[in-house]
Parts: C-alpha cells; sequence; structure tokens
C-alpha cells in the first residue's frame, strides 16, 4: 500500500467503520422495529382496555347489573378468586414433584438415545386442546375417580379436606386440579428439564468420582444446581393453572361458594370458568363486570409470569448457558 | 459401568452388588403378582373390566417396596435409597403416560362413533337431536387459524429479526424478549376479553365476527412465533453473514437471501408448532366469534362455528337426546387432535429433512 491511499483511506473509514445506509436497510430495520414496538403496544392495550372496560363494574349503584344484582363488585369476585387460587395450587403440589421427576428420567436416567423421543411425547400433552382435557376430564376422568373419593372419604374422612359426602358424579374441584396438574406438566417439565442439562459436567462428574450413588449425585450436584430454575418452572405451571379455562368449566359446575373441602359436590369455581360461563348471555354492565374480573387475572397471571420469567433470566446470565 | 463380573470366579467388582438383571427380574414379578389380585378380583366378569392402571400402579408400589429391601439386605442402605429413588423418578414419567393413553384412546374410541362422511357434510342448521356435522365450524377453524397466521407470521417473523439482527445489546430488545416472554402465559381468556373490549368501542357493543377470533388467537400466537423464530434465526452460524457482507451485499439483502434460507425450514416448523397451539383454543373464541347452527364463511360479518366452540357447546349444553351431543362433541375433539397431531408430525418432519447440512457442526 502505498502513502497516497492510506491518506484517502483514512478519511473514509474512520476508526470504527459504520456501514452504509441504504434505502432498503432503513425500511427493513425500521419494520423489524416497529414490529417489535406493535408487541409492546399490544401489551399496553390489553392492559389498558381492560381497565376502561372494568372501571364501570365499580359503580357504587349495582341494582340494575345483570350479574352483581345488587352486591358489590367484591363480594361477588372474592368466590371466584379464592377457586382460582386454591384449584391451582393443589394442581401445582400435585404436578411439581412428578414434573421434577419426569425432568430427571430424561435428562439423567433415560438412555441418552431415548431422551429425544421421551421429551417429545412429553411435549404432546401441551398439543392437546383444553376443551378436548375439559371433555376427557369431565366424560372419562370424573367417573373413574368416584371409588377413589369414596376411598378416600371413608379412610381419610377425619382430614377436614376429605370429609363431608362425596360427589356421585367425581365433578368435584380435586378432579378439576388433576386435570389443571396433567396440562401444566408439560411447561414444568420442559423448564426443569432444561436447567438440569445446564449442570455442569464436571459436578456430576466429581460427584460420582467420589463414589456417590446416582442419586446422591442427583441430590447434590443437580438439585442444588436447578433450585431457582425449579421455582420458576413451577410459576410458570401455576401461571397455566390460573388462567386455564375449558377444563374447569367443563368439569366444575357453577357455584360461586367458598370451602376447602375437596370431594363435595358442591365447588368454589374460577375466573376464567366464570367468565366462560357467563359472557355469551351477558349484556351492559354485566359484560363490564365480567371483564373486571379478567382484569384480576391478567393482573395475577402477569405477576406470576414476570416473577418466574425475572428468576429464569437472572439465572442465565450466572449460568453461563445462552 | 461395564464392570459385570466377566470370571465368575473373581468377584471383585459386582461384589455387593445386585447383577444387572435383578431390577428387571424383580418388577416382572411385581407385574405379575399385580395382574394376578386385580384378575381374580375382576373373575368371573367382563375381560374388558380388567384395571390396567391399578395394576400397574400397584406393582410399581410393589416393586418399590421390595427392592429397597432386597437392595438393603444384599448391598447397602446407599444402594438401596439409589434404587427406590430410580423407581420413583421412572415411576412419574409413566404416572404422565397414563392420561396421554387414556386421553387418546377415549378421543379415538368416543370420536369413531360419529367420525363419519355425515359428519363432515352438513352443518348444524335445522338440526335437533342425532344427525347434523361440523362442517361449518372445521370452514370456521380453518378460516379464523389462516387469519391468525397471517396477522402473526409477518409481526412476529420481523420481531425476531429485529432481536437477533437489530436490537444486539440494546435495552430494547431485551425488553422485547422478556415482555414476550412473559406474554406467552397471558391466559387465552384475557385475550379474547381485550379483543372483545377493543371492538366494544369502536363497533359498539356485543360486536362478534370472524376477524376478532383471528386477532385474538394472534395476541397468544405472535409470542409462540416470535420465540420460536428467535431461537433459529440466532443458531444461523456468523460466518455466513460475515461472508455475505464481505462481498457488499446489504444487511437487509443478507437477512433476506442468506439468514432466511438457512433457517427456514426451523422457521416454517415453529409457525407449525405455533398454528397447533392456537387451533384448539377455545376461550377467546368463545367470548368473540360466538357460535351459529349455520356455515357463515364471512370474517368480518355475523358470528361464525369453530370446531373447539362447538365441541364445548355440544358437550356443555347437550338437548335430547344427549348421547348425540356428546357424540359429536367427541368427534369435533378427535378431528381437532388429528389436525394439531397432524401439523405437529409434519412440523418436526420438515425441520429434520429440510435442515441445512452446515459442515463442521
Amino acid at each position: 500500500m502505498t502513502t497516497t491511499t492510506t491518506d484517502t483511506e483514512s478519511t473514509r473509514s474512520p476508526v470504527s467503520p459504520k456501514a452504509v445506509l441504504r434505502p432498503g436497510d432503513r425500511i427493513f430495520s425500521g419494520t423489524a422495529l416497529s414490529a417489535g414496538i406493535i408487541i409492546l403496544i399490544t401489551l399496553a392495550a390489553v392492559a389498558v382496555f381492560l381497565v376502561v372496560q372494568a372501571i364501570p363494574a365499580f359503580a357504587p349503584d349495582t341494582s340494575d347489573n345483570h350479574i352483581l344484582e345488587g352486591q358489590s363488585f367484591i363480594t361477588w369476585v372474592w368466590p371466584f378468586v379464592f377457586g382460582t387460587l386454591w384449584s391451582s395450587l393443589i394442581a401445582l403440589v400435585i404436578a411439581a414433584p412428578i414434573a421434577i421427576g419426569i425432568a430427571l428420567f430424561i435428562s439423567h436416567y433415560a438412555p441418552r438415545r431415548l431422551a429425544g423421543l421421551l421429551g417429545y411425547i412429553i411435549d404432546l400433552l401441551a398439543a392437546v386442546p383444553s376443551v378436548v382435557f375439559g371433555l376427557w376430564g369431565a366424560l372419562t376422568f370424573a367417573p373413574m375417580l368416584v371409588p377413589f373419593y369414596k376411598w378416600l372419604n371413608t379412610n381419610l374422612g377425619w382430614i377436614p379436606i376429605f370429609s363431608g359426602t362425596p360427589s356421585g358424579t367425581g365433578k368435584t374441584i380435586l378432579t378439576a386440579s388433576l386435570v389443571l396438574a396433567v396440562m401444566i406438566l408439560p411447561i414444568m417439565t420442559a423448564i426443569c428439564r432444561e436447567i438440569f442439562l445446564q449442570t455442569p459436567k464436571l459436578h456430576e462428574e466429581a460427584a460420582l468420582a467420589l463414589g456417590a450413588t446416582r442419586w446422591e449425585m442427583v441430590r447434590m450436584a443437580v438439585l442444588p444446581f436447578a433450585r431457582s430454575g425449579i421455582v420458576s418452572g413451577a410459576m410458570l405451571g401455576l401461571g397455566r393453572a390460573l388462567g386455564e379455562t375449558m377444563a374447569v368449566t367443563l368439569v366444575l359446575s357453577p357455584l360461586g361458594i367458598v370451602t376447602f373441602n375437596l370431594l363435595n359436590p358442591e365447588n368454589p369455581t374460577t375466573i376464567p370458568a366464570i367468565i366462560a360461563l357467563r359472557f355469551p348471555e351477558a349484556h351492559d354492565s354485566g359484560v363490564n363486570t365480567l371483564i373486571a374480573a379478567g382484569l384480576i387475572l391478567f393482573i395475577v397471571t402477569f405477576a406470576v409470569n414476570f416473577v418466574a420469567r425475572w428468576i429464569v433470566s437472572r439465572r442465565a446470565e450466572f449460568s453461563g448457558a445462552n | 459401568m461395564t464392570a459385570i463380573a466377566i470370571a465368575p470366579t473373581t468377584h471383585t467388582t459386582s461384589a455387593g452388588h445386585l447383577p444387572k438383571w435383578a431390577p428387571w427380574a424383580l418388577l416382572a414379578v411385581c407385574f405379575v403378582i399385580a395382574g394376578t389380585i386385580f384378575a381374580f378380583a375382576n373373575a368371573g366378569g367382563d375381560p374388558a373390566d380388567f384395571n390396567i392402571a391399578m395394576t400397574l400402579v400397584v406393582g410399581m408400589v410393589l416393586y418399590m417396596g421390595l427392592i429397597f429391601v432386597v437392595s438393603t439386605v444384599a448391598e447397602s442402605r446407599r444402594h438401596a435409597t439409589d434404587r427406590l429413588m430410580t423407581a420413583l423418578v421412572s415411576a412419574a414419567f409413566v404416572v404422565a403416560l397414563l392420561p396421554l393413553v387414556s386421553l387418546l384412546y377415549t378421543v379415538v374410541v368416543n370420536g369413531l362413533a360419529r367420525f363419519d362422511g355425515e359428519f363432515f357434510s352438513f352443518s348444524m342448521r335445522n338440526i335437533v337431536g342425532e344427525g347434523g356435522g361440523a362442517i361449518h365450524a372445521v370452514w370456521g377453524t380453518l378460516l379464523i387459524t389462516l387469519g391468525a397466521t397471517i396477522i402473526s407470521v409477518p409481526i412476529g417473523l420481523m420481531t425476531s429479526i429485529y432481536l437477533v439482527e437489530y436490537g444486539e445489546g440494546k435495552k430494547l430488545a431485551r425488553g422485547i424478549t422478556f415482555l414476550v416472554d412473559v406474554m406467552t402465559g397471558i391466559p387465552s381468556i384475557v385475550a379474547g376479553l381485550f379483543i372483545y373490549s377493543v371492538f366494544a368501542l369502536i363497533m359498539g357493543p356485543g360486536t362478534r365476527i370472524g376477524i376478532m377470533g383471528s386477532l385474538a388467537l394472534s395476541v397468544l400466537m405472535i409470542p409462540v412465533v416470535v420465540r420460536g423464530s428467535e431461537e433459529l434465526l440466532r443458531i444461523v452460524p456468523n460466518e455466513l453473514r460475515e461472508a455475505a457482507y464481505a462481498l457488499g451485499v446489504p444487511k437487509w439483502l443478507t437477512i433476506i437471501k442468506v439468514v432466511m434460507p438457512t433457517a427456514i425450514a426451523g422457521i416454517v416448523t415453529s409457525i407449525m408448532l405455533a398454528i397447533a397451539r392456537v387451533i384448539g383454543e377455545t376461550a377467546p373464541l368463545l367470548l368473540t366469534v360466538g357460535i351459529v347452527q349455520g356455515m357463515n364463511l364471512n370474517m368480518f360479518s355475523g358470528q361464525m362455528s369453530t370446531l373447539p366452540v362447538f365441541s364445548y357447546m355440544q358437550a356443555k349444553y347437550p338437548g335430547l337426546p344427549p348421547d348425540a351431543y356428546i357424540d359429536r362433541a367427541w368427534a369435533a375433539a378427535l378431528t381437532l387432535i388429528l389436525i394439531v397431531m397432524v401439523l405437529n408430525l409434519a412440523g418436526r418432519l420438515i425441520a429434520k429433512v429440510f435442515a441445512p447440512k452446515i459442515s463442521g457442526r
């Protein structure tokens, strides 16, 4: 290179070279950026529109509201909030240990060649439409559970949640929670599996080299490493269970009561279920009432998902995994 | 791993260990015992009533108890715990399989009753009781899902391109990634309420038209498309991009001509999985699209029927005779499951067959 060219080159390319921006580039990057911003706007719009439509539900006089029928909104919605939280918590308690077990089975126990296939089978559960789960839960699963509920009632009836007269149809909150548990298994399994696979190989091999059995290796190396991942997987599952509509709607009959009893024919119901049941025939301020209930659901699930994703993303920086 | 006693005379490596076949043999024995118990309980009854689920459960519990005792005696307490946990972890997987198998079995058996020509050639217009079909719901589902796909794919794809190609390290991109993740957890019914509220303000309360369903499904579908295609764009090797830049290709052409073709098979797969995810959504369609008895192919006027809502309404509010309604609900469920499974399988097949062959990876 001669001195003359270096001179012109130094003027053309400064220390940090900037690419030439063509019109095509501008249009393309602009479109990409606006697509991203549309998503943010949508999310904000969900909140804004729900709030706007929910406000009339809080009017002081609710006598002309065909859903509230004179009660205040809070008195009306409280049993459904309770039902939503209660059914989702039961589902979580049932599903969490099973999901951890499945994830461990796929990541550390199953033959390596089968692992992908087994993961796919669990993902199939996620692909089943919720209305099909609802049909199965209401028409097949609930009748199957009746003898089991009778047995629970006779043998463990001294525990308050199993007392009372067991339902003859099996359509109880426990059935709904069991169906929910099956539905949230795939997401929890997927998160746990991913985290378990991130366990540093050296930790595992060190444990094995010290003579640990496989379970001791899992307990000492895998589980402590994956604790926060398990928590966030459980929370994502909880978020799914809170918002699940059809399974609960089809299994439970709508009775807005508050009870911890699991086996009775009278059961609490959930916010999404009551919206799905009442919305088709709702009108005027009744619609606003249901939207207000939906707003509560949105806030709760958003918060649960937010915290869960925050744990995962904070985690990703430490683990060194992309 | 392969340290099974090679020479039976020396017991150095296998001493204090159960032979490899022992747990399997014990498991088989336990299942035989459980099977015998339930066969006797069912003696004289219909062989079809044989309780397979309980046999499995009792067999597994029996195995866990026995292997713990045997292993404690023959090996040590630590190995016994290990074997017990192995059994528990494997059992967790089987427990998850039971509902899947039971569900698929019931849907197929019950769905076949009405899975006939009439079901796919008649609507429910003027039908009370038996007969009738769901052709209107099939068309409604296809149209609304197509609408949702047309809305979601460009937005989702462009967003993922922004995140991967333009947003590297920017705060906005990190925010979008995070909120997209959060958005995947929005309950589907809330998406329905949102679209209903928007149209109630614009077109008056009580509006229910097909395009609203497409929009509601898009709210649920966009995050799935973004996450899927983002992951695939990220694994496109940087060398390919750099080679294109070095040849003087503009960035936008590089993305269209180099990055996208490399990732296209995976992106198609993720779009198909996203469609499979939303095609079974019921709640948002119930709120925004409603249900009608006859065929309506106009997305911009009047309520439409969709398979999931059809199935739900038939099962939840059956008329007389109820069996006719329940059978139609199952047939619609079977149709849905078939569509979802075909989409899933086709998607994975495309990913496998058309995956780019990059040397050195």
